[in-house]
């Protein structure tokens, strides 16, 4: 199995993000940076897989020289290797990404072959536009599904079972059965290969990386690709904080002092 | 005119459908266009039973499409058939609500379009003032596919001012409108009286291929109170200490006929399911009453909580974010504090 993640560098989610004064970027200067909280997940689901059934993980990103770092991280937690489509690090809007992406998959699989899965991140935890997989699967003309928090891959259907589509074929197509949440459970989405997934965060929990992995992910061969593809009609103009709604704290009480404080607002709201 | 995407499941309208009705009634008047409803893989009779409410909106037309393909929700299928009623019926913009169908099925469409589509917007204007692109004055409906937007970043937590422009002057423009900034409008902001619109059949031709991605089957876990509608969430974060800390939590959420959330950092020690997170890249939740227990309040579970009507947070940290969030607090050890709110309302209930 060839399993393909596109990953996205992000600062560090949970910190407050800052407009920097230009007005149109994030001011990094106190931020750490990370791989977007799905698509670590996505890292870790092509890992498991790879492990289970054996194959190979390639990890690509676009953006700037430091997005190596992130190339590296999935190398350490089980990642075979990593690919940057080289940016001069601004923000690509949705359309040019998708279309540098396609053209790096094209690359890549005239070289080596077709990746059975590509896994995208449902959307990034920064810009999030809710596109850029989709895009990519339907260039590439291959069936997509969002929002995925769970994978099972079926075994290749015999002829026997394969009511009459194999024919000619030594095997069935291989397939897979993707889920994602809805409302009180979960449905189920089935479908051949080569297949993309937008992945959510909650399919897996991500592994750490080993010390035997942060050594090798040092060696790592990152493959840089240089190609640029015209900008889409998505225009940044400017970032800024939405207004702060202030709330004036009524605080009820210390400790068991406030408690029956406590339970008299929850009676207000009439919730008992 | 305005297309919106009317959301449905098997038929049914849920609550993204009346956001973005809601937030495309108010798009049609900036635009002095006229609003028309979409229902993909709707029946006659699912557009009859849908037509009253949407109508209520301001929608004149109510057009639907059916295919065998469509016999389930599908993301392929409605992106293409969304693509090709567009194609057909050309209108200057597209709204869907930002959930995640809605911003799936707007992505396949734009993308077998090739055109730009703004996700998350929580506002959006026709805009007649964009400098060098060529035609595109005139404002209105004929506004030359240009739109000043503002869109979500960060779940929330930042906003993003952008221009969308459409690659041909007269080719729609996508959007879908953020989540949960519209709250379904009060009734009484809804006209009855505007009638049911007119049903009008489009036709789509599908390759039966696109119905590999059509959902297969549905699995139900629960039913009852879930984490979105639960009217009251008791969410614990760090403070909580480990799995068992969280009996005291599920106690009182059960006596309150509610449910119990976390932060991220509770599901990333594997104490909870990351089913029960609330945040940017869990479950948003908008209940009556959310009561944070021993959570900070990082922005990324902030973004999936601001939506509570009112907040109770028990912290030991008067200057936690959660704390300054709040609109009451209790300054304390949640497992002390936790318990015996729980035996108080116990005691009341008699």
């Amino acid at each position: 199995m060839r399993i393909l993640c596109c990953i996205k560098r992000v600062p560090a989610p949970g910190a407050k993000i800052n407009v920097a004064a230009d007005g149109c970027s994030v001011d990094a200067a106190h931020l750490g940076f990370t791989t977007s909280p799905h698509e670590e997940c996505a890292v870790e689901e092509a890992v498991q897989i790879t492990e289970r059934g054996g194959g190979e993980v390639t990890v690509l990103t676009l953006g700037s020289v430091e997005a190596g770092e992130q190339l590296r991280y999935a190398a350490s937690v089980g990642a075979h290797h990593g690919v940057l489509v080289a940016s001069d690090g601004s923000s690509w809007d949705p359309q040019r990404t998708a279309r540098a992406l396609t053209t790096a998959i094209e690359s890549l699989e005239a070289d080596s072959g077709t990746f059975d899965l590509i896994l995208f991140g449902n959307e990034s935890a920064d810009s999030g536009g809710f596109q850029v997989g989709v895009r990519v699967a339907c260039a590439l003309g291959r069936a997509i599904v969002n929002g995925v928090k769970g994978i099972e891959l079926l075994e290749r259907k015999g002829e026997v079972e394969g009511k009459g589509q194999s024919e000619g074929k030594g095997e069935g197509e291989a397939r897979l059965r993707a889920r994602r949440e809805i409302e009180g459970g979960f449905e189920v989405y089935e479908f051949g290969l080569p297949a993309v997934l937008g992945i959510k965060e909650g399919i897996n929990l991500p592994r750490y990386p080993t010390m035997r992995g942060r050594l090798a992910s040092k060696k790592l061969q990152i493959t840089t690709l240089e190609l640029d593809c015209v900008a889409g009609g998505q225009k940044l103009r400017r970032l800024h904080r939405p207004a702060e709604t202030v709330s004036e704290t009524s605080i009820l009480g210390q400790g068991d002092t406030g408690v029956a404080a406590a339970v008299d607002v929850i009676e207000g709201l009439g919730l008992m | 005119m305005l297309l919106v995407l009317i959301e449905h499941d098997r038929g049914v309208l849920g609550e993204p459908a009346l956001e973005a009705l809601t937030f495309g009634r108010s798009l049609a008047a900036k635009m002095n266009a006229a609003c028309h409803g979409l229902m993909i893989g709707a029946d006659e009779s699912a557009a009859q039973q849908a037509a009253a409410q949407v109508g209520a909106h301001g929608a004149t037309q109510l057009y639907t499409v059916q295919h065998e393909v469509l016999s389930d929700f599908g993301p392929e299928a409605w992106g293409e058939s969304l693509a090709q009623v567009i194609t057909a019926l050309q209108p200057a913009a597209v709204l869907a609500c930002g959930s995640e169908r809605g911003n799936e099925v707007m992505a396949q469409a734009a993308a077998r379009l090739d055109l730009p589509f703004a996700a998350n917007c929580i506002d959006i204007n026709p805009s007649d003032d964009l400098a060098g692109e060529g035609d595109a004055a005139g404002g209105g409906e004929g506004a030359g596919g240009s739109w000043a937007v503002t869109r979500i970043q960060w779940g929330g937590s930042l906003l993003e001012d952008a221009d969308l422009v459409t690659v041909a002057p007269d080719a729609a423009a996508l959007f879908s409108c953020g989540l949960h900034t519209v709250v379904s409008a009060p009734l009484d902001s809804l006209d009855p009286s505007l009638g049911p619109p007119e049903i009008q059949p489009v036709s789509v031709q599908l390759d039966a291929e696109l119905s590999r991605t059509v959902v297969r089957e549905r699995v139900v876990l629960e039913s009852g109170v879930t984490l979105p509608t639960a009217p009251v969430v008791v969410g614990g974060g760090r403070g909580v200490g480990s799995a068992d800390g969280f009996a005291a939590l599920e106690e009182l959420a059960e006596l309150l006929g509610g449910r119990v959330g976390c932060s991220r950092a509770v599901t990333n020690n594997g104490w909870r399911p990351h089913s029960d997170q609330v945040g940017q890249t869990g479950t948003r939740i908008a209940p009556d009453l959310y009561i944070a227990a021993g959570i900070s309040g990082a922005v990324q579970h902030w973004v999936g909580a601001m939506a509570s009507k009112h907040i109770l947070a028990v912290n030991t940290d008067p200057e936690a974010n959660m704390v300054t969030k709040a609109d009451w607090a209790v300054i304390g050890d949640l497992h002390e504090v936790i318990p015996a709110i729980t035996a108080e309302i116990r005691r009341r209930k008699g």
